[in-house]
């Protein structure tokens, strides 16, 4: 138990090293820890582990149709396919058939009857995915058919909820609004969005032989994968382990759905002893899994001559889909961001959560609070098209107060409210209202391309609304040789979590990051996981991380008190090595002496956050530990014959507290920023009217491409402000918050497109703003033209100016 | 029998399907998982790989997507993976490097195909400007990074000095390879019942047809792929074209552009780009550089989707093509050729030998624009193209064709007769917008409704006008980069 060939170091030598500092602490630009190998294809996705000599693939065949009742399955003809060994519906699941992650209502495979297109029915365990395909879908399986509920308006029509509606109130709205000088009313549409993750769901599953499974699967729930597979198996939680080293994408689509392929495959591991594996076509994958909730949205606003509110009813309707799922949080987070960063006045928030015949509607970065938001964004718009302001006047005069209204309709006062100072900073460096000036001069003398610009405001609550989910745990081992293992609670997707986790512990140790091994996301390390979701991913599991490092850490310092007769005071860690007064140690030295003295040098870490509650039967309560803030100023040019646009520029200022690694922070902020920009500008669900999906592969759904990146892009981050609240080193969670900058696209869309009646008028634009809606909305604003007699349309105008010449080629 | 190089070592396939994929391949056959399945129809990139084939004595290598090539396109070519690049001792590619110092990886399941696409860019364009990082790059989707760090790494990437690799240190001993591998004759793989045969010459080519009329043609295969990919109805005989030499030449003669039906997009784009600028300019647009290394603008033509981007343009432009059956040779309109959905005049064991396009006349304007969702990688909603004579300010000539509008491809003929012998002035053209209500009666569908493409038709016709009426407005979202 030494380390042989280790180079000693002198005390000269010693003393040098520790007045210098590690390189890969918290704030630093650490690289992601998987860069290397990703780069290489080296890195491993679940679909790429080895295969097991005996192992099953699984294909689900899924209904074709949205509702119906099944009234034949006949699975003989699965058989007839060389290499099947076995066929299931519903009747065949061993244990518990409901995987609803909080509510029933999800059956692992259609139980007597299908309520959406693309319902997994039977499923079917063969040597290849071909053969388990061709074999499913020999399968006889007879419907009758039921009237299916397609759209949002028809089910909150016929009150068609999956759970029950909820309802926020501050003041009599209504006495306000029969007060206000101003009453606009109104609704929008907000569309869906499919995650896109480029890795499918998948899920490879390794039989024990105490009857228990070893679940490699692509999810951002370990725990919840864990519970649903003992469930559907029928053994209790301690036989499952699940295993997740990295996920191709997540974005919300891989917190609950991710459970359904695992547990088809551990049923057919279970029945059949051997491993089995399972990915998502593309295609099944759109179609089966839920997206995120297009929402139908109406209010009726009440504002003075400044554009202030006063008062507000707005009723948000999901559209859930089929089963609860996570819709009731969803809905509620919609809901509490029925404000944005404005101050409300008197007002009532509803929210439905509409039932509809498609797949289960489930959580997407944002998780509803971007649908909420956009409702008073476009009740911004709406208010200074109404006024004839310039929307971010409307927008400024409604911000939260510092010292007063400053208290939100759930009753949480907004603390640390620095809205102000980041909008007027972004707006001197965006350089807004000299752009706004220049594009006025453009669109007068451009007849058929116009611009538009806006500014747009982000508050974002920060903590699950489900409060007992806002905790974390993690584990530490310290090895003898001094370098660690790590693992905690929370899943890598791609936002870089493990290497700030390994920051923050690089940090509290002062070693570097190359002493620090994170391990996959184990249930069998980290028991009783919360998702990694709700941008919450740093904020949990690195405090939880930092705990159990701390734990050590003080054992350290405990022993080098007695060890060396030192005061705590005495014992210093910096840049990879121990001072023990005078003393100067290695870090890995220090570990060797200290397990020859027998300290425990591993331990768990647990973190809870602390502060927040809240109440669904007063509608009160904190439920946020901290906000986060940002803007984003986009400048959009359109082709008013067409409806085609562009980005041209778009600046960020973003506030993420103290940042604990600045470039992958960025890289949320424009990764988030880009996605966001794609819900709400290409990314068009549309199905069928039986209920299919049509655009459901990559050639008719169109997620950003490259040259979809604004042409000048300037993200920065909000500096010298750490968090006041006692996050991880003062940081703020950046996941979902940045993704919401993108409603400054939309709305200079609109803006651009209100250019073509001179911003007398605010042509409405659902969303997702595709170039046909920004085209009507271009058609909206002249039919307001030609309605108020004022001009014949502008560009014919020009036109019939225009003298006639000949052009040569 | 197949024979290519995985990298630096030979292969030979025999007894292996010819509906296999190149991505399958590599997955399941070479247990090569570093090239990652997306989507499997071609559209997100994931996984790219780089074909190398000699062409003058070096190596030309091009991108594609392995999820829709078959396996008989590697025939006498490198296959070049992301496990590739990394040196045997440990160092980065200089590609690798670029994405890892400038954060352009977050997930990192689009990478691969990231590297790829750019490995094949720093081989073919060193000093790429943004324009073609874009063009390089617009087939590869990435949901996680909003591409900023993966532009300035392709930027960095550029702005290195001339990248010495492996690859460049082994061509001369990757070129005497492929050399030795057989080209001339027939080749066959057949396996699971299925055979594709792969003539060189065209009268060969012809004599398989006829013997095999049910076989189905492959050329890039970017849409026939699908078929196997997305709709699991295998292919049984196949026979691809693209070592038929004869049918791969662009020649120019004093009349006319000929090009052979199996000429990549991306090898026809500067012909086309040199007479017809638009042209070029719908090629940019045209699917993704992926697809255009592999499609070609026979099959473009042949599948006859009423989507498909190029025979509007060609029709607009009074294009023909030569058909041959067995021995005889005929010469049709691309007019008469699209006779239904998916339907064309082409009788069995016929296929098109090459496309005849007019040269441009002095006084001849063309113009075509594509609408789609999204700009780049997106089938088109509404196509329309415009080819217009103008003397005197009369029009003396006008062919108007739309891609998007009907079951197939077809000319305006209700709005052209309209213009035909008019002045140009607007009143004709607003009563030519009209008439194109009697041309078409469009559909609606998930890429956009009917009205949608009712009202952009007419308004495709009035840029047009506008565009050459007044040359100093602006009038293309593209035009911005």
């Amino acid at each position: 138990m030494s380390n042989h060939n280790k180079v000693q170091l002198s005390q000269q030598q010693l003393l040098a090293q520790a007045n210098g500092s590690i390189k890969t602490g918290v704030g630093k630009n650490v690289k992601h820890d998987s860069a290397g190998i990703q780069v290489t294809g080296e890195a491993v996705y679940v679909d790429d582990r080895l295969e097991y000599p005996n192992q099953l693939h699984v294909y689900v065949r899924m209904s074709d149709v949205a509702h119906a009742n099944i009234i034949k399955i006949d699975l003989t003809p699965c058989y007839e396919f060389d290499g099947v060994e076995l066929a299931i519906q519903a009747k065949d699941v061993p244990g518990e058939l409901d995987i609803g992650a909080i509510l029933p209502g999800d059956p692992l495979l259609a139980d007597g009857k299908v309520e959406y297109l693309g319902q997994a029915v039977i499923a079917v365990a063969a040597s290849s995915m071909e053969i388990a395909r061709q074999a499913a879908q020999a399968a006889i399986i007879e419907y009758e058919e039921l009237p299916a509920i397609l759209c949002v308006e028809e089910a909150l029509a016929k009150k068609s909820f999956v759970t029950e509606s909820h309802q926020q109130k501050r003041g009599n709205s209504a006495a306000a609004l029969s007060a206000a000088k101003h009453i606009l009313e109104g609704s929008i549409h907000i569309g869906g969005q499919e995650h896109f993750y480029l890795e499918t769901q998948a899920a490879s599953v390794m039989p024990t032989e105490d009857g228990g499974m070893i679940v490699y699967a692509s999810t951002q729930n370990p725990t919840e994968v864990q519970k649903l597979v003992a469930e559907v198996i029928g053994v209790p939680m301690h036989k499952v382990v699940i295993d997740m080293r990295r996920m191709g994408g997540g974005f919300g689509g891989k917190e609950t759905q991710a459970a359904g392929p695992a547990c088809l495959c551990a049923v057919f591991a279970k029945l059949t002893g051997r491993p089995t594996k399972i990915r998502l076509p593309r295609v099944e994958d759109m179609m089966m899994t839920g997206k995120r909730h297009p929402f139908f949205n109406q209010y009726k606003v009440g504002f003075n001559d400044d554009g202030q509110i006063n008062g507000i009813d707005i009723i948000v309707a999901s559209n859930c889909g089929y089963s609860p799922d996570l819709s009731s949080s969803i809905t509620d987070r919609a809901m509490f961001h029925s404000d944005n960063a404005y101050y409300l006045g008197d007002a009532t928030i509803t929210g439905h959560r509409c039932k509809t015949n498609t797949a289960s509607n489930t959580a997407f970065r944002g998780f509803g609070g971007p649908q909420g938001m956009m409702t008073i964004e476009h009740i911004m718009d709406e208010i200074a098209g109404k006024l004839g302001k310039d929307p971010l006047d409307v927008r400024k005069v409604n911000f939260y107060g510092i010292e007063d209204r400053n208290v939100t309709h759930y009753y949480q006062k907004v603390e640390d409210n620095f809205i102000h100072d980041l909008v007027a900073d972004l707006e001197v460096s965006s350089e807004y209202a000299q752009r706004r000036k220049s594009i006025d001069e453009y669109n007068k003398t451009s007849p058929i391309l116009k611009k538009g610009i806006s500014l747009t405001p982000v508050k974002f609550g920060i903590s699950f609304t489900a409060t007992f989910l806002n905790q974390a745990g993690a584990l530490l081992h310290v090895y003898t040789d001094g370098s660690m293992q790590l693992s905690h609670g929370g899943t890598e997707m791609g936002q870089g979590l493990n290497t700030k986790v390994a920051q923050i512990v690089a940090q509290e140790f002062q070693v570097d990051i190359e002493n620090i091994q994170i391990t996959s996301a184990n249930t069998g390390k980290v028991p009783n996981t919360s998702p990694t979701a709700a941008s919450s991913g740093t904020d949990l599991n690195g405090k939880a991380a930092q705990n159990a490092a701390r734990t050590i850490k003080q054992r350290l310092i405990d022993f080098c008190v007695a060890h060396f007769s030192v005061t705590d005071e005495e014992v210093t860690f910096s840049n990879n090595t121990v001072t023990i007064r005078e003393q100067i140690m290695t870090f890995s030295d220090l570990i060797q002496l200290a397990y020859f003295n027998q300290i425990s040098l591993s331990s768990t870490g647990f973190y809870k956050t602390p502060k927040i509650y809240y109440d669904h039967a007063t509608a009160k309560g904190r439920p946020f530990y901290y906000f986060a803030y940002g803007a984003s100023c986009s400048e959009v040019l359109i082709d008013t014959l067409t409806g085609e646009y562009k980005t041209l520029r778009v600046d960020i200022l973003h506030d993420v507290g103290a940042s604990l690694n600045p470039d992958i922070d960025i890289g949320q902020i424009e990764g988030g920023f880009i996605q966001g920009m794609g819900w709400l500008t290409t990314e068009e669900l549309v199905w069928n009217d039986k209920g299919k999906l049509a655009t459901n592969g990559p050639m008719g759904y169109k997620i950003p491409a490259i040259a979809d990146t604004p042409i000048d892009f300037r993200t920065h981050l909000v500096e010298n402000r750490s968090n006041p609240e006692q996050t991880v080193y003062n940081s703020k969670a950046v996941g979902e918050p940045p993704f919401m900058l993108s409603m400054s696209v939309w709305s200079a869309l609109r803006d651009a497109a209100a250019s073509v009646a001179d911003h007398q008028y605010m042509p409405h634009l659902d969303t997702p703003a595709t170039p046909e809606r920004v085209l009507w909305a271009v058609q909206d604003a002249e039919d307001y033209l030609y309605a108020h007699n004022q001009a014949d349309k502008v560009k014919d105008a020009l036109v019939s100016e225009s003298k006639v010449t000949t052009v040569t080629a | 029998m197949i024979k290519f190089l995985l990298n630096q070592k030979m292969c030979q396939v025999s007894d292996l399907s010819p509906n296999t994929t190149v991505l399958n391949f590599l997955r399941q056959q070479e247990a090569k998982k570093g090239t990652k399945e997306g989507c499997a129809s071609g559209d997100c990139g994931a996984c790219t790989v780089v074909l190398g084939d000699v062409v003058d004595g070096r190596i030309r290598y091009t991108s594609v997507n392995a999820c829709i090539t078959f396996i008989s396109a590697l025939h006498g070519k490198q296959l070049i993976t992301v496990e590739d690049l990394k040196s045997k001792d440990g160092t980065l590619h200089q590609v690798q490097q670029a994405l890892v110092d400038y954060n352009g990886t977050q997930c990192g399941y689009c990478t691969p195909g990231f590297v790829m696409s750019m490995f094949a860019l720093s081989k073919n364009t060193p000093s790429a400007d943004k324009q073609a990082i874009f063009e390089a790059l617009a087939g590869n989707l990435c949901r996680c990074t909003g591409y900023r760090s993966i532009i300035d790494s392709a930027m960095a990437l550029v702005e290195q000095d001339h990248i010495v690799d492996a690859f460049e240190r082994l061509e001369t001993e990757t070129v005497a390879k492929l050399n030795t591998i057989e080209r001339s004759g027939t080749q066959i793989l057949s396996g699971n019942g299925q055979t594709a045969y792969s003539p060189d010459n065209v009268a060969d080519l012809a004599a398989l047809l006829v013997k095999h009329p049910d076989a189905r043609i492959v050329a890039g295969g970017t849409d026939l792929a699908l078929e196997v990919t997305q709709f699991h109805r295998p292919i049984n005989t196949l026979i691809a074209v693209g070592n038929v030499a004869e049918m791969k030449n662009i020649t120019v003669t004093d009349r006319h552009i000929e090009i052979g039906a199996a000429t990549s997009l991306t090898d026809s784009y500067s012909t086309l780009a040199q007479y017809f600028p638009d042209f070029g300019e719908l090629l940019h647009r045209f699917a993704s550089l992926q697809v255009r290394n592999q499609g070609t603008i026979g099959g473009n033509i042949g599948n006859a989707s009423p989507i498909g981007d190029t025979p509007p343009a060609l029709m607009a432009l009074n294009a023909q093509v030569e058909l041959r059956c067995g021995d005889a040779v005929r010469v049709m309109d691309l007019d008469d050729y699209f006779v239904g959905y998916k339907v064309t005049a082409q009788q069995a064991a016929e296929f098109i030998t090459k496309i005849i396009i007019p040269l441009p006349t002095a006084e001849q304007i063309f113009r075509t624009y594509k609408l789609s969702k999204r700009l780049d990688d997106d089938i088109s909603a509404v196509l329309g193209a415009f080819n217009i004579t103008l003397k005197d300010n009369v029009v003396t000539d006008i062919r108007i064709a739309f891609g998007g509008m009907s079951a197939t491809p077809m000319r305006a003929q209700h709005a052209e007769k309209i213009l035909l012998g008019a002045t140009w002035e607007y009143h004709n053209v607003a009563a030519a917008m009209q008439a194109l209500a009697k041309d078409f009666s469009p559909l609606s569908d998930f890429r956009a409704s009917k009205e949608y493409r009712s009202l952009t038709a007419k308004n495709l016709l009035k840029k047009f006008y506008l565009e050459l009426q007044n040359t100093t407005i602006e009038t293309r979202v593209t035009s911005y980069v």
